[in-house]
């Protein structure tokens, strides 16, 4: 995808590039043109995957003194905050850091669903991205259960549960899933098993999605297609890996707030208490980042019609390339479109709100409009909107709308040769 | 089907549940406690206090196993010293074994011992208690909603019961705990404990010591933990700095913008 074969200079690399061709792909990497109008949404790409490898390698400490027994797992937890050496620091970055992880990957998500991202020839991307996320919805859920407090407990209890409302062999996929005939120990060990295994995959389906990426190139502010490389483009290197490391760092500033002055202020104090199954705690309620789909689960008085919608809020997702009907990539210059942008935001975070509240009186009636709210959004609107917005001039280049644009591609890079 | 429905009415009336007791409640006292804000250091001489008020009054229903005698004389706690520590441990009995003829015995604690624990059990701290498990103390203050504060304002909250509230045996009526009914007696009075270092043993002076070691014992890091932090966020304003003025520099050959 480069613009020339690369070819190392060393006799060494070239006989080594001839056989495994890893210095063509660090080169392509390295080159690789990127529009030089990307803002500040488009770092979270590099955040994401900072996010990632700072949760396996926490992680993989953390299976080291964990103990995998319902009996034991409670207190192997505690012992890790209290024994271990600087336990509770690689404790409270994991716990922390799927937060931080989920945050960017909803600003990440919502970036492309106001740039038009999503959109052809990014399809692809875009539903690799949806099963990353799906993963780590998975993940994370498992993550939950593993400390063996109330929570842990009684959300497995709640979302295992959610699978016996498949007709007919609901309540024998449930007692499957559990390993034993209500959650326990062999479902608890299973978590562990998966909890470390989906990392892996993620982290699979992440190369994939970079590679897809690198086939057409980022999408930009503008949403134009653009030549590459050209006067719109700069290297990656160093231009947007400085960019990124300043914005992961900026990044890791309110990362480090939480862990060591707030580190339990996104969880629920009741996971403080040892798993009991005789006792339901008052308000059963998942951590943050799953509340918006919590809401449209209870928002349906039938059990199966709650996870439908719960499931098809995701799903729904996958088609969205399909659904958006307008030719025009970003919401920059889709006056409509930006309205309706703004008002999905303001529905999930009130669905969000509503799902850690109890459903009942006018929780669930918003909760109620939230849902229909956001399924309108994207099997009403958006197809519609795409057919009878009337959009702004899009600009032929980058370079146009940017006022002090000069420089091209090939001295960017002649300079980066430099230093 | 019909397992989920119940459980979902389970759920929505223990949430009404929920809702309708937390309109009686009251929210808790709020203390200005040292262990709070970003550079927040324990009392040393409250969590000594608070370790005296919790060993002679609370320890006789409420466990610690989490924590160990050694913890005690460890930097960022109560800090006793060697010779304290090893006093304390030595004055439990532990049971250890078996021995080589495979029995169990007991020997005076070590620092290295985990609390001893006041009843064998949870099924035998409950029977001991009217059917209420006197909880752990190790991460109360992490496992109730308000920490520090709710666990101070239950200590002191406790007042006869407001006309039209009939309270069953062995229920004490408690202004600041969820449902105000609970089943552990008043246990605190002016002068119960004799301080070492003379402080006068209000009700409010020991239930604000064993607050804060009780917080201790929850957060045993929070000191390191508030250190390291501010030391990893000043390193990552200055490197941040920097590199936003490399960035700065070498977005200038394409873009002076930027």
């Amino acid at each position: 995808m480069s613009e020339q074969e690369y070819v190392p200079k060393s006799k060494a690399g070239k006989w080594f590039n001839d056989r495994l061709p890893l210095l063509s792909l660090a080169s392509h990497l390295t080159d690789y043109p990127t529009p030089k109008n990307l803002n500040y949404w488009w770092t979270f790409g590099g955040i994401l995957t900072f996010c990632l490898l700072t949760q396996i390698i926490t992680g993989i400490v953390l299976a080291m003194h964990y103990v995998a027994h319902a009996d034991l797992a409670f207190a192997s937890v505690e012992h890790i905050m209290r024994d271990v050496n600087y336990g509770w620091l690689i404790r409270y970055i994991h716990s922390n850091g799927a937060s931080m992880f989920f945050l960017a990957v909803y600003i990440h998500i919502f970036r492309s669903l106001f740039y038009g991202s999503y959109k052809s020839p990014r399809e692809i991307i875009w539903i690799l991205g949806l099963m990353i996320y799906l993963l780590m919805m998975a993940a994370a859920f498992m993550g939950y259960v593993l400390p063996w407090g109330q929570m842990s407990f009684w959300g497995a209890t709640v979302i295992t549960n959610l699978f016996s409302a498949i007709p007919l062999v609901g309540d024998s996929i449930t007692t499957w899933l559990w390993g034993a005939y209500s959650v326990d120990n062999p479902t608890l060990t299973r978590f562990f098993s998966l909890h470390y295994l989906i990392p892996f995959l993620i982290l699979g389906l992440v190369v994939l999605h970079i590679w897809a990426l690198h086939v057409p190139g980022n999408n930009n502010p503008v949403g134009i297609d653009i030549k590459k490389p050209s006067k719109d483009t700069v290297p990656f290197h160093p231009y947007i890996t400085i960019k990124d490391t300043f914005a992961l760092l900026l990044f890791m500033i309110i990362f480090a707030g939480f862990v060591f002055f707030a580190p339990n202020v996104l969880g629920h104090s009741d996971n403080y208490i040892q798993a009991n199954p005789m006792v339901t705690p008052a308000h059963i309620v998942p951590e943050w980042y799953l509340l918006p789909f919590y809401a449209i689960l209870r928002s349906v008085p039938d059990k199966l019609g709650g996870v439908i919608l719960m499931f098809g809020a995701i799903f729904i997702l996958f088609v969205l390339p399909w659904l958006d009907t307008s030719k025009v990539r970003s919401a920059v210059f889709r006056p409509i479109y930006r309205q309706f942008f703004w008002i999905l935001i303001l529905d999930v975070l009130v669905l969000g709100y509503v799902g850690a509240m109890p459903a009942e009186g006018i929780y669930l009636v918003l909760a109620r409009v939230g849902t229909v709210y956001y399924f309108l959004h994207f099997l009403v609107i958006l197809p519609v909107v795409g057919y009878l917005e009337k959009t702004e001039p899009v600009p032929l280049s980058i370079s146009e709308p940017v006022l002090s644009g000069s420089a091209d591609y090939s001295i960017a890079k002649k300079d980066n040769e430099k230093i | 089907m019909k397992k989920f429905k119940l459980f979902f009415c389970i759920l929505l009336s223990l949430t009404i549940f929920n809702t309708l007791k937390s309109a009686e409640q009251i929210d808790p006292i709020k203390v200005d406690w040292s262990f709070k804000g970003l550079l927040g250091k324990f009392d040393r001489a409250s969590l000594q206090r608070g370790y005296q008020v919790y060993n002679e009054v609370c320890a006789s229903c409420h466990s610690m196993q989490y924590l160990s005698y050694r913890n005690l004389g460890e930097p960022g706690g109560p800090e006793f010293s060697e010779e304290e520590v090893k006093a304390i441990a030595a004055g439990f009995e532990v049971t250890d074994g078996p021995d080589a003829q495979g029995e169990m015995f007991t020997r005076p604690g070590r620092p290295s011992d985990k609390f001893v624990s006041p009843y064998p059990n949870v099924n035998a701290a409950a029977a001991a208690n009217g059917g209420a498990y006197p909880p752990d103390m190790s991460v109360l203050v992490k496992a109730r909603k308000g920490g520090a504060n709710y666990i101070y304002s239950v200590l002191v909250g406790y007042e006869d019961p407001p006309t039209g509230v009939t309270l069953d045996e062995g229920v004490y009526y408690n202004k600041y705990m969820i449902g105000n009914k609970i089943k552990m007696p008043n246990n605190l009075s002016d002068g119960l404990v004799d301080y070492a270092d003379g402080t006068e043993a209000t009700v409010d002076q020991m239930a604000k010591d064993v607050t804060t070691f009780l917080s201790w014992a929850a957060e045993p890091e929070l000191e390191s933990r508030h250190k390291t932090g501010v030391k990893v966020i000043l390193y990552l304003v200055l490197l941040s700095i920097l590199v936003f003025l490399s960035m700065k520099k070498i977005w200038s050959r394409v873009n002076p913008e930027v």
